[in-house]
């Protein structure tokens, strides 16, 4: 790999001046090749650039992975374009010199594939070795694992030397000892094994069970077995624990979409039918508010769960006055009337928004993932939404708990005559019980639009998983809610990777149905005299 | 120039018909059905499509109608409920007295309006990629059969990106099903391993891809090149690519080729994470083709809006609706018979610069691109085949079906006519 020496020196600046005017007039020439459409001559280019001692090499190679450099299609001139209000502003790939602002008819892509992507990459990941930013020098390590080679290796050996990083150092040893698995002497190939039977990276099994299957030396094959053997047991304690985090995951998700209905089902015994879409709602706010704040992304999400509530509440007190206190008692009138709220608002928001999915953007600060190890990450997303789910809970049971207001919501829903005898306003209470429900319906959105599609069909989705919880949970109990949720979760994705998506979810409400057969109270029955009406 | 004739024609009889009643009046244009669900879960897709038959519609008014009469859509909305797609095409036939329906997305839905469109002997347009195994003859399927789109994606997959291992992830319902059958039974052909085959289903709108993608993490790393042949349908590709960019797997390291996803369904999406994965259509938005740039800015000035993107099946149906055209010009009435023999061999251009041509089967011929997603939402296209291939209502790869034929000339006239046992069936549905 020559490429690589050459890339060293450019880093280092030496070359700088002595490029002359010829080479840069060469290297324009080349640019302007990329307008080519056979991919094959692109690669041809693009190696080219990466071999070219180009002090803008690394700037190019971005904006070509970003889907920034365009060539007009008029006279097929190679530039930097960033759009800007649906028009491009166009700038020099060489020198930043500002080019003009044209229509997004004028331009054409420079489109790569993933052969040319992942040659660039592999290009930048060298580049990125020398990188100022720890994280950027340990993914350019960990992004070379399969496919160290003898330049790679001695540079590696010699940056080792310098690294402050110990992390950074782990990795590089990772890498030094994966060649080293290749090594002629046999001895060198039994150290790098044992160098590697702590590590978890799936290259570093792959490469052992090569060595199992190909290896001419005994010893060498053992030495891979016995560290393959070794891995192996660690990989599944970590895959359990991965397993868990994925239940808990999806526990939350279901937690969040059903507490709201904890409270007005489970509390106020009003079945809401339309309590999907209230959730619905909430993703749409959060959509709206992103609109309305397009800079700060990352704090859109922040600003939208006191919104959502607030939407969702209110939208859910308009149902409660419109509807469901005119049916009061009447369970089955109340279901019927809900679906119709439910679709009435479907219908709106399709309307509103187009039946097409809205995109919310996730801030930078959920996505991506916590890497343990090898095995083992947890995706950001994912684990701020337990986080979320707890806090909500913990919120909720403290108003229902420490405040006046859930003391009356307790008292109405355990006796509503004896109640309104001690003077507590019923009709107040229900108001207040179902904007509180409703309102955290709509956090449960904000949370969702996370994770899955913001589409008028957004709720429909989870109002049958909502009311499973609760009734698995045992209606009228926080904590079975919050029992019932993780442990659905969890049971979930134990079966799934044996029974498959689709079962799972039948194995999961089979178990449902008997267990109501057997306890039709669920997990934690409501006790006392209100139990019985 | 005869669209001028046709105008004042029209006038015309325009004129003379105003001083009659309002009946004459509607009995001098031609109706097309427009069968398309405008609520529910698959007015994401269909919507477009409807105002795709609009625009067409708009458009052929402009050149002089068809026949010297003038086009009059009727559009019904269907709601994506499946029992309502035959209701709804039994109302068009029999009350609106429509001579051609355009519609459907889903194959169930399909399914549901045929046994009335063939009592009531219509035609039918159906422009969406589906599973094959059918042939009927008062449907016309202008979107991909499995020969047209899955085997020529597989193909590309297996000779130049060189994967031997397969995850065939779908939705759990009929078309992934019988396409997975198809490329399972091809890939065996193709000397691949069992035990080098995934095959996982999931429900349909599912959210929650955690597990899914960790096994095909842990699958994809057994250090053999990895793709997954994704069916996902709809509203369950978004979570899937966001869980597969959460869990840093990159299409350099497992490409998706995915069946189900065009332009459209990125629109509304952070394409971030996806790009470099693939899609395998016969049209895609950034073809470089004359008539291509031509329909865009037709389609964005009758949709008043710019950033509004073009897919596969609307070329599906723009290729319909001409050769629909066509042939009624061709037989000289929409009398549907008339129409069913005339539009056999007649030619249309598609959008990727060649010409597409209705076979004796009711299916039509298409290139098959393959696209890599962009960061922007478009498709560039790494590969193409070299010429257009024709539509193959019966797979060659399926025991049941691979020595069934579809020729509905003269002598034959059978959607499923067995080579062997020289007999046609009869449609089974």
């Amino acid at each position: 790999m020559k490429y690589l020496t050459c890339i060293l020196i450019t880093i280092s600046g030496l070359l700088f001046s002595l490029q002359s005017n010829a080479d840069l007039a060469s290297f324009d020439n080349t640019l302007d090749q990329l307008t080519t459409k056979k991919l094959s001559t692109k690669l041809e280019i693009i190696e080219q650039i990466i071999n070219s001692q180009h002090p803008r090499t690394e700037f190019i190679l971005n904006s070509i992975l970003d889907g920034k450099v365009y060539y007009l299609k008029s006279n097929k001139n190679v530039l930097f374009a960033n759009k800007e209000k649906n028009k491009y502003v166009t700038k020099s790939l060489l020198n930043d010199s500002p080019l003009g602002v044209y229509s997004k008819r004028k331009l054409k892509k420079v489109g790569i594939n993933n052969k040319i992507r992942k040659k660039i990459e592999q290009a930048l990941a060298v580049l990125y070795l020398y990188h100022a930013d720890e994280s950027v020098r340990l993914k350019a390590v960990k992004d070379k694992y399969d496919y160290v080679t003898q330049e790679l290796f001695d540079v590696i050996g010699l940056l080792i030397k310098t690294e402050k990083s110990e992390d950074v150092r782990d990795a590089m040893k990772i890498a030094i000892n994966i060649y080293l698995l290749e090594d002629s002497n046999p001895v060198k190939r039994i150290n790098a094994i044992e160098n590697l039977k702590d590590s978890l990276e799936p290259t570093v099994k792959t490469r052992l069970k090569k060595l199992i299957n190909n290896d001419s030396d005994e010893r060498v094959k053992l030495k891979a077995s016995q560290a393959l053997v070794e891995i192996q047991s660690r990989t599944d304690i970590f895959k359990t624990l991965e397993v868990i985090f994925f239940g808990a995951s999806f526990g939350s998700v279901l937690i969040l979409a059903a507490i709201g209905l904890a409270i007005t089902f489970g509390v106020m015994g009003v079945i809401n039918m339309a309590h999907g879409e209230l959730i619905m709602l909430g993703a749409y706010t959060t959509y709206v508010v992103q609109l309305i704040m397009p800079s700060y992304i990352d704090i859109s999400i922040l600003v939208a769960i006191p919104a959502a509530f607030i939407v969702s509440g209110l939208v859910g007190i308009l149902i409660q006055q419109g509807v469901i206190r005119h049916l009061h008692g009447r369970p089955l009138e109340t279901l019927l009337a809900t679906f119709g709220v439910s679709l009435v608002l479907q219908q709106t928001v399709r309307s509103i928004f187009t039946p097409l999915n809205r995109a919310v953007e996730s801030p930078e600060w959920m996505s991506g993932a916590l890497e343990i190890n090898g095995i083992l990450s947890l995706t950001w997303n994912r684990l701020y939404i337990i986080l979320f789910c707890l806090v909500v809970f913990a919120a909720l049971v403290l108003v229902l708990k420490k405040t006046s207001l859930g003391l009356q919501v307790r008292a109405v829903s355990q006796d509503r005559d004896m109640a309104r005898a001690m003077g507590v306003r019923s009709n107040w209470v229900d108001i207040m019980t179902f904007g509180l429900g409703s309102g955290v319906a709509g956090i449960a959105g904000v949370a969702l639009s996370q994770l899955t599609n913001v589409g008028p069909n957004l709720g429909q989705s989870y109002i049958i998983d909502s009311f499973m919880v609760v009734v698995f949970g045992g209606v009228g109990n926080l904590w079975g809610t919050l029992i019932s949720g993780f442990g659905l979760g969890i049971i979930n994705k134990f079966i799934e990777p044996w029974a498959g998506a689709v079962l799972a979810k039948v194995l999961i409400l089979i178990f449902i149905i008997l267990f109501i057969q057997k306890r039709p109270r669920g997990l934690f029955p409501q006790k006392g005299r209100s139990a019985g009406g | 120039m005869k669209p001028y004739k046709n105008i004042s024609k029209i006038a015309l009889v325009a004129s003379l018909a105003a001083g009659l009643s309002l009946p004459v009046l509607s009995a001098e244009t031609i109706k097309v059905g427009v069968l398309h669900s405008l609520s529910g879960t698959m007015a994401i897709s269909e919507t477009t499509l409807k105002d795709t038959i609009l625009m067409l519609v708009e458009d052929q008014n402009e050149k002089g109608g068809v026949l010297g009469k003038q086009l009059e859509a009727v559009v019904v909305d269907p709601a994506s409920n499946w029992p309502l797609f035959a209701e709804k095409a039994r109302g068009l036939i029999e009350k609106d007295e429509v001579d051609v329906i355009f519609g459907s997305w889903t194959s169930v839905s399909r399914k549901s309006v045929l046994p009335v469109i063939e009592e009531l002997d219509s035609v039918f347009f159906y422009p969406v990629q589906y599973e094959g195994e059918e042939s009927s003859k008062n449907v016309f399927y202008t979107g991909a059969a499995p020969n047209q789109q899955a085997i020529p994606a597989v193909d590309y997959l297996m000779n130049d990106i060189g994967v031997e291992r397969w995850v065939l992830a779908g939705t759990d319902y009929v078309y992934p099903r019988t396409t997975n059958k198809i490329l399972k039974a091809y890939l065996k052909a193709k000397g691949v391993a069992d035990s080098d085959i995934m095959v996982n289903y999931t429900p349909f709108g599912h959210s929650d891809w955690q597990t899914i993608v960790s096994d095909i993490k842990s699958f994809g790393s057994e250090g053999k090149s990895t793709a997954v042949v994704s069916t996902i349908n709809g509203d369950a590709n978004i979570p899937f690519y966001k869980e597969l960019g959460n869990q840093n797997i990159s299409a350099s390291d497992i490409p998706v080729v995915a069946f189900s996803v065009g332009e459209e369904e990125l629109s509304g999406l952070d394409t971030g994470p996806l790009v470099g994965h693939l899609a395998a259509w016969n049209y895609f938005m950034s073809v470089d083709a004359e008539e291509n740039d031509e329909f865009i800015d037709k389609w964005v000035s009758f949709i008043g809006d710019e950033d509004r993107v073009t897919n596969d099946p609307m070329e599906a149906h723009y290729i319909g609706f001409n050769m629909w055209v066509k042939a009624v010009e061709k037989a000289g009435t929409t009398d549907s018979s008339a129409v069913q023999d005339a539009i056999i061999g007649v030619t249309t251009p598609n959008l990727s610069g060649g010409v597409s041509a209705m076979m004796p089967n009711h299916h039509i011929t298409k290139p098959v691109l393959i696209g890599e997603i962009q960061s922007d939402g478009q498709f560039d296209i790494v590969w193409s085949t070299s010429g257009l291939i024709a539509g193959d209502a019966w797979s060659d790869f399926l025991p049941g079906s691979k020595d069934l034929i579809s020729d509905w000339r003269n002598p034959l006239r059978c959607g499923n006519y067995n080579v062997k046992t020289a007999k046609c069936s009869g449609q089974n549905y």
